[in-house]
């Protein structure tokens, strides 16, 4: 194993947690401030890549592709929690999973419906086609640089979005007492419509960049939401913070892990035993670190004490 | 005159007796929605058209989805063998769904025609008379594949499938006919999106060309990443990654890619040429190599139904296994073991105006069997 290679794994890792920290951000927002359960998270994601992909299809432009996403993820977003999420803010969990498990199914015929049974088209733009050559003989795709980028450039403005502005001061309002922040004269309704359609936005946007070097196609966003979930839980629910150093540690792990359990076996199984045992165990790998966070800090590394 | 017999007939079928001549029930089992639903959906609109052509009307088709889910796909086939009482079952694409489901099938006196998934377990030691497979043994196609490699001078392969019964299947399969060295050898994840790592081990492993079995949307992820990895090898890969299905999806990426497939849309003979055209009227598309798989296995089971009556379980086995019937293949017989013995070719995948799609390069294996069929002992 040469150092180089080790770089590349490292990159791969980091820029899988970026799009990680995309997805979850808006999950761990949700969760926060409404107390609400989001299975169709993943719904929207599919939607944003689904709209970018027909969007870029039909101008050839994967810039309005990606505006495209963002404007039907957020649209998307809005839509649901004006007609189904209000209701189910004082339901217990329960009738949350139930009821967004059913936009899922709805989401997924409907795209179906729309689209067809097979995935869709979305490449990468030409600018960004084709690997970047990096110091000191490191080869990396362009595409990937970019994901990066784009994903650090997001979180530092949704930072600057929480800490900095008036919305943001609302957002950390409602999430430490809802119905103190309503007394205090604000829209809370309107904020929550708010919230959940820039939560969308960000999946949307996820399932765009993420669309163009994956299939497109119905259910795509399902695998996602779990990893999500098991982000937000070891970065404790509601922390943005916490959200985007889960996300960083579960790519890492996962990348690494897939990596270097087949190498590790290798040393004392047979090269078909050890990829398949080191396979195995790679699929446990972020599930394990996650059992792990959770015994040292039952909230999460970041969550509120309760 | 004509309505009464129609009526009498629909009196007998409500009446659910098991009277002679009453015609085939089959009870279609296969995936139509979630992410694999475009190979379900290829299978059943190949058989259902061969079962329109043929201008039958004693043909009943039941069709539900499994959800691509071992649980679901064996409630269907419970509640269609004891409550619809159907005579044929087919239509399962997943090797895991179809190992669920046809075992149990079987022994309950039901036929089990398969238009996808053949798992070595069903072809050696675990076959059975009334389980016959239209398609291919799972490692024919990979088997083929290596053959190919091999006579390209290939000799430093990598090769990656993800870790599950027909992956596993598939590396054996490229392996027992692959003469040169193996650069590395990887197992993925089963939908597994994010090829990342696997492509930087690739890259760093010195190979002379990869060879991989991804079906349906992993495949399409590998082959986008590859292209924009800036790794310049020669792939090569079974048919399921390069169907007419996933094509468009892949794109630019995928042309030039050989691979291996047990039919074609070019391969040339009269029937194939009519099932290609009238599946483009039919539905407005391409068929893929599913759909010519569902074609062939409808058309399969209406050779035997003019040969003999499905109440008589022996004759109607004779007649499947006769196999007489033209195949979009072209030359198509059962082995022992009743899996196909065929050509295997390989293609290219060109571009067409503005659609991809595949056309045959090369014979890749002959006649070609399985490796089980001697285990199999009926």
């Amino acid at each position: 194993m040469s150092a180089l290679l080790f770089i590349e794994q490292l990159l791969n890792g980091l820029q899988f947690g970026v799009m990680l920290f995309l997805m979850s951000a808006g999950l761990t927002l949700i969760f926060g401030v409404m107390g609400l359960i989001n299975l169709a998270h993943g719904s929207i994601y599919m939607i944003g890549a689904f709209a970018a992909a027909a969007v870029a299809g039909a101008t050839g432009s994967f810039v309005l592709g990606l505006g495209a996403a963002l404007a039907a993820a957020a649209a998307a977003g809005a839509l649901v929690e004006l007609t189904v999420i209000r209701r189910l803010y004082d339901r217990d969990h329960l009738d949350q999973v139930l009821a967004t498990f059913a936009l899922i199914l709805i989401f997924s015929e409907g795209t179906r419906w729309l689209f067809g049974s097979f995935p869709l088209f979305l490449d990468v733009p030409d600018a960004l086609r084709g690997p970047a050559e990096l110091p000191f003989g490191i080869v990396y795709p362009r595409y990937r640089l970019a994901i990066i980028l784009i994903g650090l450039v997001v979180a530092a403005g949704l930072f600057a979005l929480i800490a900095k502005t008036r919305i943001g001061v609302r957002i950390r309002a409602g999430e430490a007492d809802r119905e103190m922040i309503g007394a205090l004269g604000v829209d809370i309704s309107k904020l929550y419509t708010l919230v959940f359609a820039l939560g969308a936005a960000l999946a949307g946007f996820a399932g765009a960049m993420v669309g163009a070097i994956q299939s497109v196609e119905v259910g795509m966003g399902e695998p996602v939401l779990i990893l999500a979930f098991v982000v937000i839980v070891i970065g404790g629910i509601g922390s943005i913070r916490g959200a985007f150093v889960a996300s960083i540690l579960v790519g890492l792990t996962d990348t690494l892990g897939r990596f270097l359990l087949p190498i590790l076996f290798g040393t004392f199984l047979d090269a078909s035993g050890a990829n398949i045992v080191g396979t195995a165990l790679a699929s446990m790998a972020i599930y394990i670190l996650m059992a792990a966070v959770l015994i040292f800090r039952p909230t999460g590394l970041f969550g509120a004490a309760t | 005159m004509k309505l009464k017999a129609l009526m009498m007939g629909a009196a007998m079928a409500a009446l659910g007796t098991a009277a002679a001549a009453e015609g085939v029930k089959v009870g279609m089992i296969t995936t139509l929605s979630g992410g694999g639903a475009g190979l379900g959906i290829d299978v059943r609109d190949g058989f259902m058209l061969a079962v329109k052509q043929s201008g039958r009307s004693d043909i009943e088709v039941l069709i539900e989805d499994d959800q691509r889910k071992p649980d679901i796909a064996v409630q269907l086939a419970d509640k269609m063998i004891q409550a619809e009482d159907v005579d044929v079952l087919t239509g399962i694409i997943w090797s895991n769904l179809a190992m669920a489901v046809v075992p149990a099938a079987v022994n309950q006196d039901v036929f089990y025609l398969s238009p996808n998934a053949g798992p070595s377990a069903l072809a050696g030691q675990g076959c059975h008379q009334n389980y016959f497979n239209v398609a291919w043994q799972n490692d024919n196609l990979h088997e083929a594949a290596g053959a190919y490699a091999s006579s390209q001078g290939l000799a430093n392969t990598f090769i990656l499938a993800p870790n599950y019964p027909a992956g596993q299947d598939a590396l054996t399969g490229f392996k027992r006919f692959y003469e040169g060295e193996l650069s590395g050898e990887l197992y993925t994840q089963l939908g597994q999106t994010d090829y990342a790592a696997e492509l930087a081990q690739i890259r760093a492993s010195g190979a002379d060309s990869v060879f991989f079995f991804l079906p349906g949307g992993m495949g399409i992820s590998f082959l986008k990443q590859y292209a924009d990895s800036g790794i310049d090898l020669p792939v090569v890969g079974p048919a399921f990654s390069f169907d007419q299905g996933i094509l468009q999806a892949v794109g630019a990426a995928a042309l030039g890619v050989k691979n291996t497939s047990q039919w074609s849309k070019d391969i040339d003979n009269p029937t194939n040429a009519a099932f290609v055209e009238s599946f483009q009227a039919e539905y407005g598309r391409l068929p893929s190599l599913y759909a010519s798989q569902g074609f062939d296995t409808a058309n399969l089971l209406i050779s035997a139904m003019g040969a003999a009556d499905v109440g008589d379980m022996a004759a109607f086995r004779d007649a499947l296994r006769a196999a007489d019937f033209a195949s979009t293949r072209g030359d198509f017989s059962f082995g022992p073991n009743h899996h196909p013995v065929q050509d295997i070719y390989v293609r290219e995948v060109i571009q067409e105006g503005d659609v991809f799609t595949n056309k045959i390069v090369a014979t890749g294996l002959t006649g070609h069997s399985d490796a089980y069929a001697g285990d199999c002992k009926m």
